[in-house]
């Protein structure tokens, strides 16, 4: 017999969790165009955000907590559970990723015509993609799509690390520029972190469909 | 101590119902080995081929290669042995009800012809003790009958019962699934400590004790044996969708 009340409370799970993932893609989208913008009151939208993402992580974990308690479940159903759990703490850092980068845009605002030797915004596009490809991954169960999601981190990373380069670079030649170019290391820093997350909402998303834990580069087969 | 059980194309007949089909699998030595699977599924029928009680319905009949380590148990040993080997547990506990504890425990003993009372003694004991029933009941070893226990302490009676031949497998079909939660954590733990020394096979209905108790685990559907993999593997990752759909609670 279909154990249909569970399955509904499963729907609920994963509608709850999509939910608070609008609001953290909302939160790195306001913050990234904060950066674009110098918008500070956008900024002190995401910092506003920050509780009602933190007040819905606690209420996930809770959700599930209750299922893998009163349901047991199994296999596939298990498997959707703990990567819900582990999505939603990903989420809830990007979410902090975001009120980190409206919090260095704060202070860059103060600085103007700012001219900088790193594409922030074609960072926070990529960055920004690959939550979004990971979470309709999520949204479709769709493993192949995750697993596209895992190439897009390296050239997020190859960008945080150019950014490095240049930036320090320009510390050295330009130093009365360091305060904005520190901010802006730490906000290409705060993006390729986004992407990490992204990575292990995608990694997730692998192991409820297929089984398969493929986190940190390892595949099943290696054991 | 307990050994293996290999199991090759095993059918098994009720009058003209093919109830288990073409079933092969390994029960390793001193492991417990759950078999799951809905009603009619074919699970109890196969242990019950794997100590010829089986054949004791007279429409039913079995074919195929039963081995018990290097004994097959369908050629080179009599119905009787082979039960004294393979000792078995049922759903429903069973004591004799007129018989004493104490006689419950040493019946299959003296159908055996041990007679001296020092022997008795002394194998009555460590079978409770096995069973973890001593404590309770060895104050009134002659003086309260099977009967008069609690379902849970004549569960474990019927188990002392069946380690007092020294048997080598403990075939157990559902033992908990009368039992209140607090008697059946009792039957799952003696089922721990009882594979150091004996083969255990459980069929059960309750896929949390499978996943407590065993280290194997098979699913038995429609009289065919789906997958037999680690317990672990079947309760996170089974390779068989129809094995997902029944312990996700999607059919059975």
């Amino acid at each position: 017999m279909m154990r249909i009340n569970f399955q509904q409370k499963l729907d609920e799970l994963k509608e709850r969790l999509l939910v608070m993932a609008g609001l953290v893609e909302q939160a790195i989208q306001r913050a990234t165009e904060a950066y674009s913008t110098r918008d500070t009151e956008l900024c002190e939208l995401v910092k506003l955000s920050e509780p009602a993402i933190n007040r819905m992580e606690r209420e996930i974990d809770q959700a599930a907590l209750d299922l893998l308690a009163m349901e047991q479940p199994m296999a596939v159903d298990l498997r959707f559970i703990i990567a819900v759990i582990r999505i939603n703490a990903d989420l809830e850092r990007v979410g902090d990723q975001a009120v980190g980068i409206a919090g260095r845009v704060k202070d860059l605002g103060m600085f103007a015509n700012l001219d900088i030797p790193v594409d922030i915004p074609k960072l926070a596009s990529l960055s920004q993609a690959m939550v979004r490809k990971a979470l309709q991954a999520f949204i479709e169960g769709d493993a192949d799509l995750a697993q596209s999601v895992l190439t897009l981190d390296d050239q997020v990373d190859e960008m945080n690390r150019e950014a490095f380069r240049s930036l320090g670079e320009l510390i050295k030649t330009k130093p009365e520029m360091s305060s904005q170019a520190l901010n802006a290391l730490i906000i290409s820093r705060n993006l390729e972190r986004v992407g990490d997350h992204a990575t292990n909402i995608a990694e997730d998303v692998i192991f409820w469909v297929r089984g398969a834990d493929v986190r940190h580069g390892w595949a099943p087969e290696e054991d | 101590m307990g050994v293996g059980i290999r199991v090759e194309n095993l059918n098994a007949w009720y009058g003209p119902t093919h109830t288990l089909k073409d079933v092969s699998l390994h029960i390793p030595a001193n492991r417990a080995t759950a078999l799951i699977g809905p009603s009619g599924c074919g699970k109890s029928t196969f242990v019950r081929c794997l100590n010829r009680m089986h054949e004791t319905n007279p429409t039913a009949r079995a074919e195929g290669t039963v081995m018990m380590g290097d004994l097959d148990i369908y050629k080179d040993a009599a119905p009787v042995e082979i039960r004294r080997r393979i000792g078995m547990v049922f759903q429903r506990p069973n004591p004799f009800p007129t018989m004493s504890i104490y006689d419950n425990v040493a019946s299959g003993l003296k159908l055996n012809g041990f007679s001296k009372r020092r022997v008795l003694d002394e194998i009555v004991e460590r079978s409770l003790k096995q069973a973890a029933l001593w404590e309770e009941v060895k104050d009134d070893l002659k003086k309260k009958s099977g009967a008069s226990l609690s379902g849970g302490q004549q569960q474990r009676l019927c188990i002392a019962r069946a380690l007092a031949v020294d048997p080598e497998v403990l075939l157990m079909d559902e033992p908990a699934s009368a039992l209140d939660p607090v008697s059946t954590s009792k039957i799952e733990d003696l089922i721990f400590q009882l594979k150091s020394q004996y083969t255990i096979v459980i069929v059960t209905h309750n896929m949390q004790q499978a996943a407590r108790v065993a280290e194997n685990t098979g699913f038995f559907l429609t009289g065919k044996l789906v997958e037999f993999a680690p317990t672990h593997k079947i309760f996170t990752m089974p390779s068989d969708k129809r094995t997902e759909d029944y312990i996700t609670g999607r059919f059975g």
